[in-house]
């Protein structure tokens, strides 16, 4: 798994590509918690490039979006999910707590 | 049948992955259902690894797949401590995110992407059994 980071004025747009199981999700929960650490909260997770999500992963994202949350500080927002990703959401029930876009741009232009 | 033999450690996810997904395609396996097969998979041998061993790189796991007429059988073997995941309360995915547990979703997420799942627990090791089947053609 690779993670890439883009800071904007509003939000920061973090990338994913590759698989987020349990042995890459900590490292994802580690760069959430950095940019959460800066006092930022409003986070767009650029998805276009993730191949495999397990519920290590799922667990990463929902840990941080309460967080993101919280004070109405913040929110993460999901991109460019692939479908068979989308399906995963669907079914664990995620498609109603997370805000989802097609594309990063978009997601963006949410904040 | 092919068998493979893996250390318990996280690190052979993407490796139990990329076995099981060649199989399933072998067996003639969708897309959509290869990704369902292999999400069941990374859930069962997580839990694994967490909850049987209790930790990375206390034992091994033994991955039999079995091609059959309909569909993919998935074998895991474990020599840890028994466990049940069923046991674990199903989740609530229709709760609001106050209430939303972070732990929970991995065999709800096996049960519901498998067509049959079968625990034994045995003196000497414990046994998963998965059974996903293809669309038929």
């Amino acid at each position: 798994m690779e993670i890439s980071t883009s800071q904007f004025k509003r939000c920061d747009v973090v990338k994913i590509s590759g698989r987020l199981d349990s042995a890459t999700s900590p490292k994802l929960a580690e760069e959430l918690a950095r940019i959460n650490n800066q006092g930022r909260f409003k986070i767009v997770m650029d998805f276009t490039q993730l191949e495999f999500i397990s519920s290590a992963g799922l667990r990463v994202l929902i840990a941080t979006l309460k967080n993101c949350k919280r004070y109405n500080r913040g929110e993460l927002v999901l991109a460019g999910l692939p479908a068979p990703i989308l399906s995963v959401f669907d079914l664990a029930g995620f498609t109603s707590i997370f805000k989802i876009y097609d594309d990063v741009l978009t997601a963006v232009g949410t904040f | 049948m092919k068998t493979r033999i893996f250390p318990g450690r996280y690190e052979s996810l993407a490796e139990i992955a990329e076995f099981v997904t060649n199989e399933a395609q072998n067996a003639g396996l969708n897309h959509q259902e290869t990704f369902e097969l292999e999400t069941a998979v990374d859930e069962a041998v997580s839990n694994i690894i967490e909850h049987a061993y209790g930790g990375e790189g206390i034992g091994e796991i033994k991955c039999h797949c079995l091609i059959e007429d309909d569909g993919i059988k998935i074998v895991l073997e474990d020599y840890g401590q028994p466990f049940d995941p069923s046991c674990v309360p199903t989740p609530d995915i229709k709760a609001q995110l106050k209430n939303r547990k972070n732990h929970g979703l991995g065999f709800f997420l096996m049960c519901q992407l498998m067509d049959d799942i079968k625990f034994e627990f045995y003196h000497d090791h414990n046994r998963l059994t998965m059974f996903k089947k293809k669309k038929e053609s």
